[in-house]
């Protein structure tokens, strides 16, 4: 026969009335480390049990305000600075548009933690495993009994007595509840090769049947309809619009974005009368032009823009730009140069961004100047 | 548990004779008050007059929900309370006298019955067929008839249980309340919409019946609550009331509290999204004036100060913080209807003054001095209802 330890001693009752009845008495007794499994609910008996209200609500309701603050912060820096676009004419930090998602990341980060909390601390993990279970107690209170507890941890646990009190509420079973030795030698021990082996079984046939899925199945018909629904491609035929074809034309007079017309293509002369700078030359746009210049101009120019190029007679040497000619020019004119190209000078206009080649002009404006000093300009 | 389930604790007792005094004075104060007003601005004191109209119906209809939910669920916590809400739930006979300064003021207070606005407006010329004044008038009258018959037969089948204690009452209230909640749900939103939308007639709103619902119950249970405390307190109703049917009261209130503010919510966030000029110019006064501090003050006082009170378990049963509760979301009820209201008669911005007071001080000394007059001998509870031993016993 096994060595057997007392966990508790345990009663079984026939109806709810008595066993709240039960409950009241043994808290009545001077019992601390007691219990009560029933097979439902039963109305009133926290009272009866004097249990304390439960804590778990103030880690939900703080976990909730943790999740809607997150929600709130996350979205407000997503969408107002780190990335902000304009969504149907609304603010970047559109609060309206916040809130619902902010009340379901609360309800979801309070109940998911309420959960996990409820199981890491409340019910004491990595107790997996409990004397009650697979015991006659358990199986009758799970069915149709009610049954209270006494541990035999309690300060005043004494296996007579309680056996008295349960026998004078009247139980109609009283049953000792035993340790089962082999289940507390081998509690916690989750490395078992069946344990194991039923994971890695998990593991492999959920990952496979998600690849299946979404890297197979998809792709075998019927489940292709989405790539064979009707739609218009590029450049296809349609007779859905008047002119046929699929493709439409921006709105006439509309400008994308970021985007403006040259309107002075292969006209230089034209663009030097009506093109004026539109930055202002300060630190900034110098700085900017001075960088866009040693980058893209230099090469060829030189550094300072007196045609020494860098380049060892791969290419011709571009003229000087401190030539009367380039001084006299306007800087629609440069801009015209720098846009199209010049003789052997390629289009820059790919490479360099419209408002960077007027910083360049400033800055080209900036070497010719210093270069050709004036008398005052050294006082 | 078990052994003291029949035992109701009850002797009727007369409500001091006080109370009536008291309404009465009230009452006289507010009609003075609401006479002057009118005298000095008949528009005005309509507007008032239709914002408290609106507030005794909200209470009315709340009450006569709760009672219909009783019957219709079977729900147990309610009974020992019922009586009480059947004698509050009167306000419902009270309120039409209210709508008189509106009818006197037709055109002041609803532009679209004015044919001449009419004429001169395209959009309103297509809500003809429902906005105009003899249909009004109809719907009006229908929906007071309908919730009076409904509120009535509740009363009636109620009170003949006290002296015949028979389960076919309990049976025909039942079938009653089933019938009832469609005619709820039409009639409130026709009140709604007639009596708080149509101020502003070019506006509309889909949401704006369940938003006025949402707003009605959570009145009625806070006078409900109110009154409730108030009596239990004195020794009033059965003995032993308290504890969790107090908890379901409070834990109504915080419920609705939080269906009010989806809603009202939901009728926001849909206009702001969307952004249709026919909707959002009704905004334009409350956001873009001084009616804005009062717009901000909404959610607050609506939604956040109830739901922060009301949301721990002790203060949903304590009977001091309840009422303070109870007073709380009603005083938001009358300012949510007042926001909802006032920007149509003064767009420029935030006003106030003793004229805003007079209505709803006649209404409150109207509801004591009927109540108090309907009270005089009768029982406070519904003493032969076979539920009150359950609803008095009743535990979570």
């Amino acid at each position: 026969m096994q060595e057997k330890v007392l966990y508790a001693m345990s009663a079984l009752f026939d109806t709810p009335d008595a066993i709240i009845q039960a409950a009241e008495s043994v808290q009545k007794a001077g019992y601390k480390k007691f219990d009560v499994n029933t097979p439902y609910p039963v109305h009133g008996m926290d009272n009866a049990m004097k249990l304390k209200p439960s804590t778990l609500g103030y880690f939900a309701f703080i976990i909730g305000i943790f999740g809607a603050i997150m929600a709130v912060a996350g979205m407000g820096y997503l969408t107002g600075v780190d990335y902000p676009n304009v969504m149907g004419g609304k603010p970047f930090f559109a609060l309206p548009a916040f809130i619902p998602i902010t009340f379901e990341v609360t309800v979801l980060s309070a109940s998911v933690a309420t959960v996990v909390i409820m199981i890491a601390f409340f019910f004491k993990l990595p107790n997996n495993s409990h004397p009650v279970h697979n015991t006659e107690y358990m199986k009758n209170v799970s069915d149709d009994k009610f049954g209270v507890l006494v541990e035999a941890k309690d300060a005043m646990f004494d296996a007579a007595k309680v056996e008295d009190l349960f026998r004078s509420l009247g139980a109609s079973r009283i049953i000792p509840i035993y340790y089962d030795l082999e289940d507390i030698r081998t509690v916690g021990n989750i490395f078992r090769p069946k344990f194991v082996l039923f994971l890695a079984i998990v593991v492999f046939v959920s990952a496979g049947l998600t690849y299946g899925v979404l890297n197979r199945l998809l792709f075998i018909p019927p489940f292709t309809w989405m790539v064979y629904q009707p739609r218009v491609n590029a450049q296809q035929k349609s007779n859905m619009f008047a002119d046929g074809s699929g493709m439409r034309n921006p709105v006439d007079g509309t400008v994308a974005r970021g985007w403006m017309p040259y309107r002075y293509s292969g006209k230089p002369d034209e663009a030097g009368l009506n093109l004026v700078n539109p930055l202002i030359p300060n630190t900034h746009t110098l700085d900017l032009g001075k960088k866009n210049f040693d980058v893209y101009c230099s090469p060829c120019h030189g550094y300072l823009a007196k045609g020494d190029s860098r380049l060892r007679g791969q290419f011709p040497n571009p003229p000087t730009l401190h030539s009367d000619k380039v001084r006299n020019w306007t800087d629609g004119r440069i801009y015209a140069v720098i846009t199209d190209g010049q003789n052997s000078m390629p289009s820059y206009s790919r490479l360099v961004s419209p408002s960077d080649r007027w910083a360049v002009i400033l800055y080209i404006r900036e070497l010719q100047r210093a270069l050709n000093a004036k008398q005052e300009d050294l006082k | 548990m078990s052994q003291q389930e029949n035992n109701i604790v009850y002797t009727q007792k007369n409500l001091p004779s006080k109370l009536l005094t008291i309404g009465v004075v009230i009452l006289i104060v507010g009609l003075v008050l609401a006479g002057a007003s009118y005298l000095i601005d008949p528009v005005r004191a309509s507007f008032n007059s239709l914002i408290s109209m609106m507030f005794g119906l909200s209470v009315g209809l709340g009450i006569l929900f709760i009672i219909g939910l009783e019957h219709l669920t079977g729900a147990v916590w309610s009974v020992p309370f019922r009586r009480v809400a059947e004698y509050l739930g009167g306000i419902l006979y009270i309120v039409p006298i209210l709508a008189i300064p509106v009818f006197l003021n037709m055109h002041g207070v609803f532009s679209w019955s004015d044919p001449a606005v009419i004429a001169k407006d395209h959009v309103l010329q297509g809500k003809v067929p429902y906005l105009n004044t003899g249909f009004f008038y109809i719907r009006f009258a229908l929906a007071f008839i309908v919730l009076w018959f409904f509120f009535t037969m509740f009363k009636r089948n109620s009170i003949k249980m006290d002296s015949n204690p028979s389960e076919s009452y309990v049976k025909s209230s039942k079938i009653l309340s089933a019938v009832m909640m469609p005619f709820f749900a039409i009639f409130t939103t026709i009140m709604a919409v007639d009596w708080l939308m149509s101020v502003v007639p070019r506006w509309f709103s889909t949401i704006f019946g369940v938003y006025y619902f949402a707003g009605s119950f959570l009145a009625g249970l806070g006078a409900l609550t109110l009154v409730v405390i108030m009596l239990n307190k004195r020794g009033y109703l059965a003995k032993g009331l308290g504890g969790d049917n107090y908890y379901s009261l409070g834990a109504f209130m915080f419920a609705i509290t939080n269906f009010w503010s989806y809603i009202a919510f939901s009728q926001y966030m849909l206009i702001w999204y969307a952004n249709l000029p026919e909707e959002t110019f009704w905004f334009i006064p409350r956001l873009h004036t001084s009616w804005v501090w009062m717009t901000a003050g909404l959610p607050l006082i609506k939604f956040i100060i109830p739901y922060i009170f009301i949301l721990s378990q002790p203060s949903k049963k304590d009977p001091k913080r309840l009422t303070i509760a109870a007073i709380m979301i009603m005083f938001g009820h009358y300012y949510d209807l007042f926001w909802l209201v006032m920007p149509a008669y003064h767009k420029e911005g935030f006003f106030f003054s003793w004229n805003e007071l007079a209505f709803p001080i006649l209404l409150i000394g109207a509801t004591i001095t009927y109540f108090a007059i309907v009270t005089k001998n009768k029982n406070l509870i519904p003493v032969n209802d076979p539920k009150l031993p359950q609803g008095i016993n009743f535990h979570l």
